[in-house]
């Protein structure tokens, strides 16, 4: 099965990454490369076996409900030291239309 | 003329009263500082990882008995992936194809009976983060602002089966679904707030066809009078597109309070695929048999079944029953009250709740949690009027004293202020002669046959006690006196 | 110095005949004189470095010194270490200064270990070559044409190299077995779950595991001792109760000391799609095992093949998820310019991220989406499960499965980077033990035309102990391991 130029477009805009025409085209024919290399995994008849989501056979932990956080202000200033805008506290994103 | 149906079903976000974040350890209280709740996990900074918290899951399980619905021995954790600024991983953790409850059903009324709204299934989730457009007090020049405090505050969806058909149904459907989360302490319900709100999926079809029609969303509707409003918008104008020969397209909709109307979001444009997946950082949730019973230990009678036992074991009327039951904390106060008062006076304590102390409560802004007057309190008043010693009066303004603390129980107010209701007749004989010795035309009145002057001589008399005689008794008095 | 062991490194600190500034000063030195030609590091801070081997010093001189008191480490760039740039090899971070210690970062600091610095590698762990690092290439200390391999090629080469004694690495499909085998180093990766992920930047989580690279057995026993243990803040950690990795190694057992070890050998891994020269270095290294009392039997693994196919699925998937929250929002690379949001996001991602993390985030957008996840995805989990059961099944036979770790040595930079399939193949005999979640070691065990090879050593669950011990017995009897590339001699 071998991917378009559209279906290529359409995953970059749902992975949010900008792609030209040119860069499509490019990686459209990667992509069906790994494609093919993937179909032969595709091909195994795997009727009545249990998908394994990970690698142990464990279940979930609980947390306590307990809050563990202090120091609240110092934190948010070290966290927002690192960001590329912020105001007032906020982080700021081009407006958000909803 | 065509007759049309809606057909409406109700997604519920009710915030889950616990204290840390569903995946975190930061708080989840409403009205922070922006970003002073939001921790490494919650801005999802690289690396991070998140550990589900106990309370959440205790909350589900509380839930998914309160309604009659299968608690998933094994459920699982998934990611719903989709970009926007108040979503910091990139995906929400929710619950996909394995949700932690599946089933159960409501009981709303609906006319003269009630009727059965089913529940499709509850999920565990977490919540997004807000984001603060320009305008709100805010100019942030053509930003948005982005504040994660809510980003991971624990969230159970709580998804019904297409069941109802009118506004009405639907607000009754959340009204009752917000007084039962309440009553089994999951959420605190606040809507101003958000802890509860509705996403309505509506849809309408000729009166008697089978299929759905194309249904839209209205999202977050956060009162149960938008909710009303916007369904009855969106009724009428799914008609009037359909009368008008227009088709219906699936939509994601917000209403708009000031105009009344809904319109379409923007941002849900793009083709929907969300991408689920098991998310790999939390493993399958595994719910043993005994801590499902050790909850079930735990949970409160619920509404329904207390309704059926006040009516049952204190034979009150059945819309008595129903106002005490509109919270768990009033059925909690009414039976303490009883518990003090004496199961015969039940009635009178019945009439207490709902009447003088709600309307007090109403007065001041008060919940019943938050009165001033305990129910161990009021018990006490109420066996002071059942054996006498107060009348109606007396006993308001015993209550009114200790609404403002001036006294710790009734029978301190009642000594402290010498309010005990006159029955000794020496005492009483006392001051009824020294009435009549003082009235004697009202005497005379009666005498010829005035029926009118011996309620003015009883008045006479209860003012010269102040209001402290036993009524009845100051009229037997009265009448052996005068016959 | 820079030839001894972790052990010998501590008793000479213990026993004050060095102290671990004038040790720290050493790897720093030897830092500034060679890594311009390897680009093994990403990030050095002298002075922070120096100040935690004062520290240390400190302890030692107390007394209240543990086995990495006082040494100098260095650790992938993926790991989050408070204060000191943590890039994960992209643009993307180029400029984030983590808030906060990955835990394993903290149990080194606990432990009183120094920073000695970052290591350079493929960006977001997505490579094979460290060729896909923004911050370029890194390069074989045996061979500077050549690549470290990936990626964790950064704490290959500078072990490698010597300009540290060891290094954190971690591993989703061979990032760390196959750069150790290529720079002629001891490399595992241990069960999943044995070692915190909290802190270390998801690629594929399900995947992931933190691990060492280092000179031995002996060492990788040292610094997984270290690495290993429950944490509480990793849903996936698994509470077990703490180990030492040590504690077999020490034993004296005569001359046949793996007497009774069943050594699995998968006729999947001595195909044809292994360098002829490389079978020959690890049937030589199978007999030597024979000698030190080891039985072989032959074992097969029949899914294996399929390995790489599912991998290429669920990696990418995760990774696809993983790395949404590289938005250009609250840390890391931001756009310069956009019109509006969506457009920031594009943009921010199409500059931040690099051809090859690009490239698996649409893989992975892709077989997640409509309509295709249960033909990918779910396909690809089922798989999964097939190859855990042939591992299961193999292990009723046999304590330890050998083989080769990786299908050639060392190759040229360049070589493979136009072609993601042929990059891909390289994982081909490490991939399968991620996918199970086993643990597994890389070994050295001879050369080829001057390049090192390594021979892996897979183990059922939780038997890290015993392939540190199997792979130490063997480290006992043969030189291989203390090759060194030449050019990198101590001064003094």
């Amino acid at each position: 099965m071998a991917l378009t130029r559209e279906q290529v477009h359409r995953i970059a805009h749902l992975a949010r990454i900008e792609i030209s025409d040119a860069e499509a085209d490019r990686t459209l024919e990667q992509l069906n490369d790994i494609f093919a290399l993937i179909a032969e995994m595709q091909a195994v008849d795997t009727s009545g076996v249990e998908p394994m989501a990970h690698a142990q056979d464990v279940a979930q932990r609980l947390r306590a409900d307990q809050i563990t956080e202090v120091d609240q202000l110092t934190r948010r200033t070290a966290f927002q030291l690192i960001a590329p805008q912020t105001e007032d506290g906020l982080y700021l994103v081009p407006k958000v239309i909803e | 003329m065509q007759q049309w149906e809606a057909v409406i079903g109700i997604e519920t976000h009710a915030q889950l009263a616990t204290q840390a974040k569903i995946f975190s350890g930061s708080p989840i209280a409403f009205g922070a500082e922006p970003n002073l709740q939001a921790n490494a996990i919650d801005i999802a900074l690289p690396g991070v990882l998140p550990v589900l918290n106990r309370a959440a899951v205790e909350c589900a399980i509380r839930f998914g008995l309160a309604v009659g619905g299968k608690i998933a021995p094994r459920s699982v954790f998934a990611r719903k992936n989709y970009f926007y600024p108040d979503l910091p991983k990139g995906y929400q953790i929710s619950q996909y194809e394995l949700p932690v409850v599946v089933g159960g059903s409501l009981l709303i009324p609906a006319g003269e009976s009630d009727k059965e709204i089913r529940l499709t299934r509850a999920h565990l989730e977490e919540d997004a983060g807000k984001s603060l457009h320009e305008g709100a007090g805010q100019h942030f020049r053509g930003c948005s602002g982005i504040d994660l405090n809510r980003a991971g505050t624990p969230l159970l969806e709580i998804v019904s089966e297409p069941d109802m058909r009118s506004a009405i149904e639907a607000v009754a459907y959340a009204k009752a679904l917000h007084a039962l989360v309440r009553w089994i302490g999951i959420c605190d319900g606040n809507m101003q707030e958000g802890s509860f709100r509705c996403d309505a999926n509506v849809s309408v079809r000729p009166a008697g066809r089978q299929e759905f029609g194309t249904r839209r969303e209205i999202k977050n509707l956060n009162s149960f009078r938008f909710l009303q409003q916007a369904i009855d918008y969106e009724i009428q104008w799914q008609i009037a597109t359909l009368e008008d020969g227009g088709r219906i397209g699936q939509a994601t909709v917000l209403f708009d309070p000031e105009t009344g109307e809904t319109r379409s979001m923007r941002s849900k444009e793009d083709a929907h695929d969300y991408r689920y997946f098991p998310d790999p950082d939390l493993l399958p949730l595994v719910i043993e048999e005994s801590w499902i019973a050790e909850i079930r230990a735990q949970l409160p009678e619920l509404p329904a079944a207390k309704r059926e036992r006040l009516i049952a074991d204190y034979g009150l009327p059945a819309y008595d029953a129903k106002v005490l039951t509109a919270s768990l904390d009033i059925a909690k106060y009414f039976e303490t009250a009883v518990t003090v008062a004496g199961a015969a006076h039940a009635k009178t304590c019945a009439n207490w709740v709902m009447v003088d102390l709600a309307a007090r409560l109403n007065r001041e802004g008060r919940e019943i949690g938050e009165s001033p007057v305990s129910a161990q309190q009021l018990g006490s008043l109420i066996a002071r009027i059942a054996d006498g010693t107060l009348s109606t009066s007396l006993a308001r303004e015993v209550f009114d004293a200790l609404w403002t603390g001036q006294g710790a129980s009734a029978d301190e107010v009642i000594a402290a202020r010498g309010l005990q209701q006159i029955s000794d007749s020496t005492e009483l004989e006392k001051l009824i002669d020294d009435v009549l010795s003082g009235s004697a035309s009202l005497v005379a009145e009666f005498r010829s046959g005035k029926e009118k002057a011996f309620n003015a001589l009883v008045g006479q008399t209860m003012k010269a006690t102040r209001g402290k005689a036993n009524p009845q008794r100051v009229s037997e008095l009265l009448r052996r006196k005068l016959g | 110095m820079i030839e001894r062991s972790l052990r010998e490194i501590a008793s000479s600190l213990a026993e004050r005949r060095i102290s671990s500034v004038e040790l720290t000063r050493l790897y720093l030195d030897r830092i500034a004189r060679h890594n311009p030609a390897l680009n093994a590091f990403i990030t050095i801070d002298e002075e922070a470095s120096l100040a935690q081997a004062r520290a240390a010093d400190e302890r030692l001189r107390r007394g209240d010194a543990g086995p990495l008191t006082g040494i100098p480490i260095a650790h992938k760039d993926i790991f989050c270490s408070e204060g000191w740039l943590t890039t994960c090899g992209s643009r993307m971070l180029a400029n984030f200064v983590s808030p906060y210690d990955a835990s394993v970062i903290a149990r080194f600091r606990a432990a009183g270990a120094v920073l000695l610095g970052k290591t350079n590698m493929d960006e977001f762990a997505m490579g094979s070559s460290n060729e896909t690092s923004f911050f370029g290439p890194v390069r074989n200390p045996w061979d500077l044409t050549r690549v470290p391999g990936g990626s964790s090629g950064g704490s290959a080469a500078a072990v490698a190299a010597r300009l540290a004694p060891a290094a954190t690495g971690t591993d989703t499909g061979g990032s760390i077995r196959q750069p150790a085998a290529l720079c002629n180093l001891t490399g595992m990766k241990p069960t999943y779950g044995v070692v915190s992920r909290y802190g270390m930047i998801a690629f594929a989580s399900s995947l992931d595991q933190g691990g060492p690279l280092a000179r031995s057995a002996e060492d990788c026993a040292v610094m997984l001792s270290a690495m290993a243990g429950f944490d509480d803040r990793d849903s996936t950690s698994l509470d077990r109760p703490a180990e030492d990795f040590f504690r077999d190694l020490v034993s004296d057992r005569g001359s046949r000391p793996l007497s009774g070890l069943r050594i699995g050998l998968p006729a999947e891994f001595f195909d044809a799609g292994c360098d002829r020269e490389i079978i020959e270095l690890v049937d030589a290294a199978v007999a030597d095992y024979r000698r030190l009392g080891a039985e072989t039997v032959s074992i097969s693994l029949p899914n294996m093949r399929l390995s790489v196919p599912a991998y290429y699925v669920i990696a990418p998937a995760e990774a696809s998820s993983n790395l949404a929250r590289f938005d250009g929002v609250r840390y890391g690379y931001r756009a310069a310019e956009y019109h509006d949001l969506i457009d920031m996001y594009r943009k921010t991602r199409a500059q931040g991220f690099g051809a090859e993390v690009k490239r698996r985030i649409l893989i992975g957008t892709y077989v997640l989406s409509h309509g295709y996840y249960d033909a990918y995805y779910l396909q690809a989990q089922r798989i999964r499960r097939l190859i855990a059961n042939d591992f299961a099944e193999a292990f009723r036979q046999c304590d330890v499965i050998a083989g080769p770790t990786s299908p050639t040595t060392a190759f040229r930079l360049g070589e493979k980077a136009a072609d993601p399939v042929q990059m891909y193949l390289s994982d081909i005999y490490t991939i399968a033990v991620n996918l199970a979640g086993l643990p597994a070691v890389s070994i050295p065990c001879g050369f080829a035309a001057g390049l090192p090879a390594g021979l892996q050593l897979i183990g059922n669950y939780f038997t890290e102990a015993r392939l540190l011990d199997v792979a130490h017995r063997y480290q006992m009897v043969t030189g291989w391991h203390l090759q060194h590339p030449r050019g990198f001699d101590s001064e003094d």
